[in-house]
């Protein structure tokens, strides 16, 4: 154990200070560079850091860190900010445990390759983009920030990265300025991630103010002990106070993962350039929802397990919603955006039916950590290969492609790989991950939410290979004098990268490496739930290689069928004119129509009053000071004669 | 040794009021300045006389009614010249029309 510590804690700091000094040379001294060396300083600064990271995740995994068959947690340093009183402290910290060593990786390995890719997809005409160095200093301070939040010490550090993660998808998302598209999708992406946050800090401030502390370690150390003494006997409206607390966090969390109903801003999100997509909104930024339910698992399992129920029914909900409306966009991104919300939602999901505890009761959270891990790996690739797809063709839709498998084969082989992973076909590392939550929901005795998920993940086949054959097969437009080819290795070598890891992690021996209670436990395939979640993702395929394989009018036939059915769900079942009707209508109109009316007529009449007072009283007083010498020699006579009056006869 | 120190403080507090009054009601700057007179004057009595029933062996009542006196004088001095400097400016001493600073 010291061994190791001494081994790794020497580099630790420069996991968080790299970036950050990688930023503000980047983005906050004054003087400009060409787009090129900010690329390549910003590539070589962030590849010493992902080195670093895997050290240190392969030394805490295989060399050491496992103490008795139980993966310690290390501090590898702590610095105090600010305190508060004497144990509520808050401090910046590097905490290693297992999820945030895999999570170093899922950073350090997504971020270094859009690092390396965005080199080859803002190179567009023969010349970089002018905003480079401004993408790579946001893309530092996106590295820094999510690597801040993965290894905070406690939980108020978490949420400063965390907001600084809002911010940093913020001005990614808004990257292309000059599009309105582009900046109304940043504000959107903003406020609603803040809003959920809001509800997060209440969470932090009612399990902070009665536990008096901030600490992840104090909070889950012996089963949430400290939690279950100071909170689990007060109610709150007739609701246990440690299930409010911790479902508000969870909405924080459902905020930044995209989470049913604060989906609405994910798939807008796609206005950012694809590349940062493929790191913020596919991969890193939008699991940390995930990772803060599983940093504060024991909590949520021994003190708070009815909002895990509650948030596995969440999950499934937004799982099956997002997976019918990916069936029926067009626009790739979008496609891909509403696939991350189902399997994001998939890994909340697996948290929610999952229970620290003998048996099968962990597995689902091992499983959440696991398709957390495959998923980052082939979202990312599928992005970057629409990225590869959107740079040639230079339009996101599905209809100005087709037949791209005779132009681009190593992104199509790379995308199919990706379509299989999701799809959960062996031996692709998608099958293992998502064939474990299975599992979990079912030997949990969750059958409805098994059947549920089973059901998406047929949704998940037909979805990703409508995807597919619309891009590569389908039917060839006219591409011009342009014809479409493969990228250079910069844009390649990532692909590459991605489809090595999508082909071998699901042989890792997960199991042994993360787990709810840090001690490794036994994964044993359950055939039943696989062959069935099998069978269904074949049919998924069989019936998209039917609709789109070649050009036909069987979708055409059945889309006018159900056609109301069809135009709500590519119209996103409304949910974005319901929440624009509720901010409008409702909070706009009524709820602030009266707090201005409040604000103009009380508060500021108040003032208004006391000003008329003042000047109607100093109106009628001024004539007392006339500037006649007489009349103040008057006063002070009459003044002194009452005074004398007054302390003679009282 | 006749005359009681009453006697003396009801002539002073006479001539100070008499002072006070002229000086909040007459509008003519000569007798506001004769009114100040009355008042120092008031004064004067009050500390010779106090001084030569309380402490007839000292002699500071006497010392600072000299004061006074020189003071009054030259107060008068500057007075006059003022008033002079008005009546050439305004053609009147009337203490109402000194009011240029007003506004």
């Amino acid at each position: 154990m010291e061994a190791l510590i001494s081994s790794i804690q020497p580099f630790a700091p420069y996991v968080l200070l790299l970036p950050f000094l990688m930023f503000i040379f980047l983005g906050l001294t004054s003087f400009r560079i060409s787009g090129k060396t900010a690329g390549i300083i910003g590539t070589a600064g962030f590849s010493i850091v992902a080195i670093i990271c895997y050290y240190i995740a392969i030394q805490y995994f295989f060399n050491g860190g496992e103490v008795d068959g139980v993966y310690q947690p290390i501090t590898l340093f702590n610095l105090e900010w600010l305190r508060i009183s004497d144990t509520l402290v808050i401090s910046i910290g590097f905490y290693l445990d297992p999820i945030s060593a895999m999570m170093l990786i899922v950073i350090s390995t997504v971020s270094l390759m859009v690092h390396i890719y965005s080199f080859g997809y803002m190179f567009e005409h023969g010349h970089y983009d002018e905003g480079m160095q401004r993408y790579y200093a946001v893309l530092s301070l996106f590295s820094f920030a999510m690597l801040g939040l993965v290894l905070g010490t406690n939980i108020f550090q978490t949420y400063i990265f965390w907001e600084l993660v809002g911010v940093s998808s913020f001005l990614l998302i808004g990257y292309y300025y000059t599009k309105p598209a582009a900046v109304s999708a940043c504000k959107k992406a903003f406020i609603v991630t803040r809003f959920a946050d809001m509800f997060f800090l209440i969470g932090i401030l009612i399990l902070s103010y009665y536990t008096q502390t901030f600490d992840f370690n104090t909070l889950n150390a012996d089963n949430a002990a400290l939690v279950h003494e100071k909170m689990s006997d007060i109610m709150l409206c007739g609701l246990p106070l440690t299930s409010v607390a911790m479902f508000l966090i969870f909405l924080g969390g459902a905020g930044k993962s995209a989470m049913f109903p604060f989906h609405i801003w994910l798939p807008d999100a796609m206005e950012g350039p694809t590349p940062s997509s493929a790191l913020i909104h596919a991969a890193t930024m939008v699991v940390a929802g995930v990772y803060l339910v599983a940093r504060l698992f024991p909590i949520y399992s021994f003190e708070a397990p009815n909002v895990l129920d509650t948030i596995a029914y969440i999950g499934a909900f937004t799982a099956l919603f997002s997976a019918v409306i990916a069936c029926a966009q067009t626009d790739i991104k979008r496609v891909l955006a509403f696939s991350t919300i189902s399997q994001i939602a998939y890994m909340m999901v697996a948290l929610g039916v999952a229970r620290i505890g003998e048996g099968e009761a962990s597995l689902g959270y091992t499983a959440s950590m696991w398709h957390l891990f495959t998923h980052a790996m082939f979202k990312a690739m599928l992005f970057l290969c629409c990225g590869c797809i959107i740079h040639c063709v230079e339009s996101n839709e599905m209809s100005k492609m087709g037949g791209l498998w005779k132009y681009m084969k190593l992104t199509c082989i790379c995308f199919a790989i990706g379509c299989l992973a999701i799809a959960g076909i062996p031996p692709f590392s998608g099958f293992f991950s998502k064939g474990e939550i299975l599992s979990a929901c079912f030997e949990n005795g969750y059958t409805a939410i098994y059947i549920c998920m089973t059901f998406v993940a047929g949704l998940t086949a037909f979805y990703m290979f409508r995807l597919f054959y619309h891009i590569f097969f389908y039917e060839d437009p006219d591409y011009g004098q342009h014809k479409p080819h493969d990228q250079d290795w910069k844009m390649s070598l990532p692909l590459i990268v991605f489809a090595v890891y999508t082909c071998i992690c699901g042989f890792f021996k997960f199991g042994d490496l993360v787990t709810a209670d840090l001690s490794a436990i036994e994964i044993h395939t359950n055939w039943t739930v696989e062959g069935i979640s099998l069978t269904v993702a074949a049919i998924g395929i069989a019936i998209a290689t039917v609709f789109y394989y070649k050009k036909n009018n069987i979708p055409a036939t059945i889309m006018s069928k159900c056609s109301g059915f069809c135009h709500a769900a590519s119209r996103r079942f409304y949910i974005d004119e319901v929440w624009y009707y509720i901010t409008r209508s409702i909070i706009f109109k009524i709820i602030c129509n009266a707090i201005a009316w409040f604000d103009r007529h009380i508060i500021d009449g108040f003032m208004n009053l006391l000003g008329w007072i003042t000047n109607e009283v100093s109106d009628d007083t001024k004539d007392v000071q006339d500037g006649n010498v007489q009349s103040y020699a008057w006063i002070f006579i009459m003044g002194v004669i009452i005074i004398t009056a007054l302390t003679l006869y009282l | 040794m006749s005359m009681p120190l009453e006697c003396y403080l009801v002539v002073s507090t006479l001539l100070f009021f008499i002072g006070v009054y002229g000086f909040i009601v007459r509008k003519s700057l000569i007798s506001i300045l004769m009114s100040i007179e009355l008042i120092l004057n008031a004064v004067n009595i009050n500390f010779v006389a106090f001084n030569r029933f309380l402490y007839p062996d000292q002699l500071e009542g006497f010392i600072y009614s000299l004061f006074v006196i020189v003071i009054a004088a030259a107060e008068t001095a500057v007075a006059i010249s003022i008033i002079i400097n008005v009546y050439r400016a305004k053609k009147n001493i009337d203490v109402k029309s000194i009011n240029q600073l007003k506004n």
